[in-house]
Parts: structure tokens; sequence; C-alpha cells
């Protein structure tokens, strides 16, 4: 394969493989990120694959296996083009009703397609869902379009066009003053300008310096740069050629969390193949610019999304954080300047050269510039990866494209940041959602991650969850993350269990001041902001624990107890059969009951009560106590 | 032997450390003390170092993980839609702890924080195949398809 070695060859490229793509009447596109291939999505493509060669289509119809769709809710999905019909859920059964119907007599089959949950509308046709309309994806629009394993994919959509311009057209300066005005802050949570970033490790003398994307995407119920990865691997890979050049670094890295197999993969794929083309190495596209990309597997070290301790990993070391200054851009990886940025951050880079800054930043709010991925998760209906202009506000997202809550359940918070980010109640939904917003609120933005919860999520529980989470994953280097976190999340767990005490959530908030203020690096600074937005927005929770030994969203398992109510139990045996300890007694067509005391509290008899009886309850507080008392007047 | 194979086939260097680590415990599904030694010397780093490393990250063992690997996800996603019950239902089932092996070598039992795969949540992973929207009730199945599999 030769070296593509002048812009003009690139041009070339991308005209002959656009003249030589096979004219099919019509293509299928098979969702297949981690989330499609976890839902049988290898098995849609093995049936697609089998059905097309028996009907003998091979030469009419186009199959494309791409990355993550974004609409994970609905996975494994199809669209066939050039109509946009989107199939959900398929199992492999359905494959020659597709094609059958579809593809050889132009029918929907009316029993694949999408009905939104909120209105009850049905859908055939992917542009028109309400979760997509709303939605601006500049990013990851291409998902639909190009197989991640094959460069050809990305060139016709004019890759490495971005590349070509800077390295051709453009100084590193003007570069830098592009993506300066374009005013793109970075998308790992922090929200630093970028072009800044680049002017200062620009600016740092030195005979070396390295470029580093952060893939380390720790933060759980996060996964937009896992999919950016995955689905367009050479999007962040020209971004980083692009700031290398602008830098003036000859080495890059991508550190990738290991817990992600398939973007390991992808990227791996799409460096050797950016290398066999001359796009990385010597002479890039014949100029006179060095430059490679490495890429490094991460071992699960949470505290590793953190640039210094990132580093210190890149080095084989413990990823133990470091004080700054110096900052990464004056000394980073092996002392030598460095500059880090996010996957989200360097996708949006080709896109900025491509479009020009003007036209960029008219997207989003007056200091957030452009669009931001989320993930929407948690007790939404729409669950999936939604990319939407800086701004919009939070109900737009969780009920128009979101489309509400699960099974009609009450709104009452969403977290967004991840473990060092915070709950936002339900009078904030208004909010226009930027970087500058977010932190008003006590909460941050962070890579991105929203969790939606509904009645039932406790607040107490979520704010204990995070504190687990976080002094799990704190490194121990400085005390007041090792052991203020481990104090909090001590007792958070006291109260969640009905131990706690009124002058605990005093202790709480001071020990989150102290934490908050003292501790070393990002991971401890912002570990309390659970903590701390709970105590704001929900206290009466917090109180309802612990004055009155109640959870209110019935989760604190030792504050309920699951009760069968004799009045509507029709005794069919599934609850006593279902039971792991055999707490329950009771003989067909007779009331079952729960023994109280053998009870582990393990919700099974709940999950299996069938929902048209539902005679399983759980209560809490006066009412628990009502139950548990009536038990020991009966042992009496 | 196999250690010297690999190690060969890097640089000698400590940034080579959490990549030859990551072969180690791919290729014999935990870090074998002996192969401690080996990495030292070829990195010309103390034991000691690569004791504290290889500890510090969650990827690696330092005891043989047992013949299918069970990961529970407890990542937020998922611990909202009930992760800690199903973890807890796998504790049960296997009668082990999370971060446990079963007597008979067959299971690991792991949680992990986070798959980024949150809207199929709960999710579980066996061995590298995925399952979604894990309840109470389909623990026994999941489990069993392996107890089958010899």
């Amino acid at each position: 394969m030769k070296k593509i070695s002048h812009p003009s060859q690139l041009q070339d490229w991308k005209k002959r493989l656009l003249a030589e793509q096979p004219a099919y009447d019509k293509t299928i596109v098979v969702s297949s990120g981690t989330c499609g291939q976890a839902s049988g999505s290898l098995q849609i493509i093995e049936a697609l694959n089998s059905e097309l060669e028996k009907k003998d289509l091979r030469e009419t119809v186009g199959l494309e296996i791409t990355g993550c769709h974004g609409f994970c809710e609905l996975e494994p999905n199809i669209v066939i083009y050039p109509q946009g019909i989107f199939y959900k859920k398929l199992t492999p059964n359905d494959i020659p009703r597709v094609i059958d119907e579809t593809i050889l007599k132009n029918k929907i089959v009316p029993s694949l397609i999408y009905e939104d949950p909120r209105t009850g509308r049905r859908f055939s046709l992917q542009k028109d869902f309400p979760f997509y309309q709303k939605q601006n994806r500049l990013l990851t629009e291409n998902n639909f379009r190009i197989d991640p394993t094959k460069i050809e994919d990305y060139i016709m959509i004019d890759g490495y066009q971005a590349l070509a311009k800077v390295l051709f057209d453009m100084t590193a300066e003007e570069v830098i003053a592009e993506i300066r005005a374009s005013a793109l802050r970075g998308r790992g949570g922090a929200g630093f300008p970028t072009g800044l970033k680049w002017e200062i490790c620009r600016n740092a003398s030195s005979d070396r310096k390295y470029i580093i994307c952060n893939a380390d995407e720790g933060d759980p119920g996060a996964y937009m740069d896992r999919s950016l990865l995955e689905g367009n691997p050479h999007s962040v890979i020209e971004g980083m050629i692009i700031g290398a050049y602008a830098i003036g670094a000859a080495e890059g890295y991508i550190y990738v969390r290991t817990e992600y197999p398939l973007a390991v993969k992808h990227v791996s794929i799409a460096l050797e193949q950016a290398r066999v083309r001359g796009l990385l190495g010597k002479s890039i596209l014949g100029s006179e610019f060095h430059f490679d990309i490495h890429i490094v597997e991460g071992a699960g070290a949470f505290v590793s999304g953190e640039e210094t301790s990132l580093m210190a990993s890149i080095e084989g070391r413990h990823a133990f954080p470091r004080q700054r200054p110096p900052f990464p851009a004056q000394e980073g990886l092996w002392g030598k300047p460095t500059n880090i940025n996010n996957v989200e951050t360097w996708a949006n880079v080709p896109l900025i050269i491509n479009r020009g800054a003007k036209e960029y930043s008219q997207i989003g709010t007056a200091g957030s510039k452009g669009t931001k991925i989320f993930s929407l998760v948690g007790k939404i209906n729409n669950t999936g990866l939604v990319e939407v202009p800086m701004g919009i506000t939070l109900r737009e997202i969780i009920y128009d494209i979101g489309g509400g809550i699960k099974d009609g359940k009450n709104f009452k918070a969403v977290q967004t940041g991840g473990p060092s980010g915070g709950c936002i109640p339900a009078e904030k939904l208004d909010l226009p959602i930027d970087y500058d917003t977010l932190t008003q609120a006590g909460s941050i933005m962070g890579s991105g991650g929203m969790i939606v919860m509904d009645e039932d999520t406790c607040m107490v529980d979520v704010a204990r969850y995070f504190l687990h989470f976080t002094q799990e994953e704190s490194c121990g280097k400085c005390v007041p993350c090792r052991v203020g976190t481990r104090q909090m999340h001590d007792i958070l767990t006291r109260i969640t269990r009905g131990l706690g005490e009124e002058r605990d959530l005093d202790q709480l908030e001071e020990l989150a001041n102290s934490v908050q203020s003292a501790s070393l690096c990002g991971l401890g600074q912002t570990a309390p902001n659970p903590v701390l937005t709970t105590l704001r927005y929900f206290r009466p929770e917090y109180e309802a624990h612990i004055k009155k030994k109640s959870c209110p969203a019935l989760v604190c398992k030792e504050l309920l107890v699951y009760y069968i109510e004799p009045e509507i139990c029709v005794g069919c045996l599934l609850c006593k059969k279902g039971c792991p300890v055999e707490a329950i007694s009771g003989e067909r067509k007779k009331v079952h009951a729960i023994d109280q005391d053998v009870c582990i509290k393990c919700g099974a008899c709940l999950e299996i009560c069938p929902p048209k009886i539902k005679a399983v309850f759980k209560y809490t507080g006066k009412k628990k106590e009502k139950i548990l008392k009536k038990k020991l007047s009966e042992k009496v | 032997m196999e250690i010297a194979k690999i190690l060969g086939e890097f640089h000698g260097l400590q940034k080579d450390l959490i990549h030859i680590l990551h072969r180690v415990q791919a290729q014999f599904g935990y870090i074998p003390p002996e192969a401690v030694a080996q990495i030292a010397e070829c990195l010309k780093i103390s034991e000691n170092e690569i004791f504290g490393v290889l500890t510090f990250y969650k990827a690696f063992s330092l005891e043989p993980r047992g013949q299918y690997l069970v990961t529970v996800c407890l990542g937020t996603a998922c611990h909202v839609r009930g992760g800690v019950q199903i973890v807890e239902e796998m504790e049960r089932k296997l009668q082990v702890k999370a971060g446990q092996t079963t007597p008979d070598k067959k299971f690991t039992l792991e949680t992990v924080n986070c798959l980024g795969c949150c809207a199929i949540g709960p999710v579980v992973v066996v061995n590298g195949k995925y399952y979604s929207h894990v309840t109470l009730n389909k623990v026994e199945p999941i489990i069993k398809e392996y107890r089958e599999a010899g």
C-alpha cells in the first residue's frame, strides 16, 4: 500500500474511493459498538450475512458495520438506507422478514419500528425520532456512516482534509489562533480553554514535547469517549496530529482504560492504518512534520484519569498524582512539556478546522461553545448518547430527547459529572446547561455523564454510593482524601442503616469542606460534591433517615421490610419458590407470609410477584415498625 | 520461558512495565510471583516496586483466577437499577464473596466500577460475554450456562 505523500493524493484517493463505491440499491447499517454487541448485534450481522447470501442479494444490498448510533436503549438496531428506516431490538429471527418485506418489497415491518413511550406515536424513519430531532450531532453523526475499522470510510467523508489544510496552509500559530477563536473548552470536565492550553505548551522551551489523549473515561455512567473511539477513531487521531503540529510535539499517547477492549482494538487498527498510509510517522502527507502515536492500556485505577497520575502510569509507575504547579504544559511526561486533552476535545479539532472557528463558535452559549455529548442513563425512557448544543435546558434533554422518566414515575434529580459532580433537583430543570451554570448549581459538567434519578432513588444512598466509590479509588497519597473520604463514607453508611445522629450532618459538611480544600488532586477536591449537593437540595431526606429512621425512597435495606399484603396475595407460590433463603411460608391458594427474621431483603419476591397481582410491598418508618411489632406479638 | 518470550518483545524500559504485566496476566490469568523477579531483572527496577505497581492496579491479580471470570458492573447507572442486588445474588449462588474464587476454581466473582454500557444495565460479563438488563431471576441461568459448559 502506497503512502500518501501530497495533499492532492489524499483528494485523488477520496475521489477514487467514491468512484469505486458499489452502486447498491439499499444498504443495511448495523450499530455494533459495545452496547450493540452486548445486546446481540454480532448475531444480527451473522443472520444478515447468511440471509443476503441465501437470497443472492450480495450485488444489490450493502452491509455496513458501524459503531454506536447513540440510541442504546433500542439495541441491537439497524438502519436501512437510502430511506433511513430504523428497526429496533432485533433478534436473528426477525432478519428473514426484514429482507423479504423491506429489502425486497419496500414494505415496513410494523412490529419492528420504534414507538415513543411518551406519546405512543410510531416512527419508521430514524430522522423523525424525537430522540434525534433536538440533537446537533456534529461529532456523533458520522457513527452512522463509517465502519471504524476501515480508514477508507473516513477518507470518503473528508477525513484527514483538516490535517492537510493545517500542514500545508497554516502555521502552528495560526492553528492555535483558530482553536482559541473557536473558544473550545476541555471536554474532560474542567473546561479549560483548549487553545490557551496549547499555546502555553507551545511556548514552553524544550527539545521534546508530548501530547496525550486522555481516554481513561472512569466516571461511572459516562461512555461518550468509548463511543467516539469505537465508532470514529480516526477523528480523534486526526485531532491529535493537528494538535501535535500546533504544539510542536513529536510523540503522542492515547491512554485508554482496559475496561474498553473494543475501543482499544479499534484505535490500534486505526493507528496502524494511518501509519501505513503516511498519515502518521515520518513526513506526514509529504510535509516536514514527523509525529507518531502510541496506545497505552490502563489497568483499572480511576485516579489515572487525573492528568499527573495518568502521566505516571504511562511512565510505568503507580498512578499517583503530584502537586501542580509545575503544570504538565511546563513539566509533564518524563519532565517534558506535555499537553493533555480528552477524547471529545480532540475529536472537535478537525471539525473546527474544517468549518472554521467562526461558524463553530455560533453554536452554544457565551462562555461555552459547540456541542457536548452526554450519556443519558438511569431511570429514563430513551437511554443513550445525546449530542446537544451547549445552552440546552435539562428539561429539553430529559423530556424532549430522553422521553421522560421510566414507568411514568416522577423525576427527582439528575446527577452530572460522576463522582466529582453533584445532584441537581427538579426546580433546576430549566437551567440552560454549560460549564458555568452547572458549577453554579454545585455540580460540574464533568465528562458528561447524566444519570437520571426518580422517586425510587434514595439521595442519601446515592451520596453513600459515590463516597464508597471515591474512598475505594483514592490512591492514598494524601491524608485528606484517604482518611476524609473514608470518614464521610462511614457516616453516610451509618445514616443509611438507621444509626445516624443529628450531629452527623454538621460533621459531614465540615469534613466535606476540609477534603475539598486540602486534597492534593482533583479526585479528592471534588469527592465531597455529591454529599454537598444532596445536603443542599435534599436535606429532608437525610433528616428522615436520622430522625424518623425511615427511607422515603424505599432503598436503604436496614430501614425497610418486605411485606405481602394478605388481601392482595392469591397464593401462587411464585415468591415462595423464588426466595433464596426460604423466608416465605404458605400453600397454594393460601396467603403467603414473609418471616422477617429470616428475610435478607434481596427483593426477589417483589420482582417475581406477577405485575397483575402486585402483592409484595416495601415499607419503611412507622408502617415498618407496625409490621415488626405485629410479628413480635404473634410470637408472644 | 514464556515470560522471557514476552520480555523479549519490549525494550527493557520502565514504561514497558504495565504493558508487560498486561501480557503476563493475559497469558497466565494472574501474575506468577516468579515472573516478578524476571521482570525486575529485565527492567532493572526492584521487585518491591513491581509488587507496588501491580497491587495498585485492579487489572492485575497475584492469585490465579477461576476458569470463568464473572464481572458485575456497579457503575452509577447499574447501581440505581439494582446492581448491588445482582452482586449479592451472585455471592449467594456461587457461595463466594466478590473478589474471591470458588474452591473448584471454576468461577471468580468480581465487581467493576463501570463498563460504559450504562444503557443496558445492570450488566454482567462472563469471560467477555455481556449479559444485559440482568435481574435477580437471570442470575441462576447465567451461572448454570457455565457450570454445564464444563
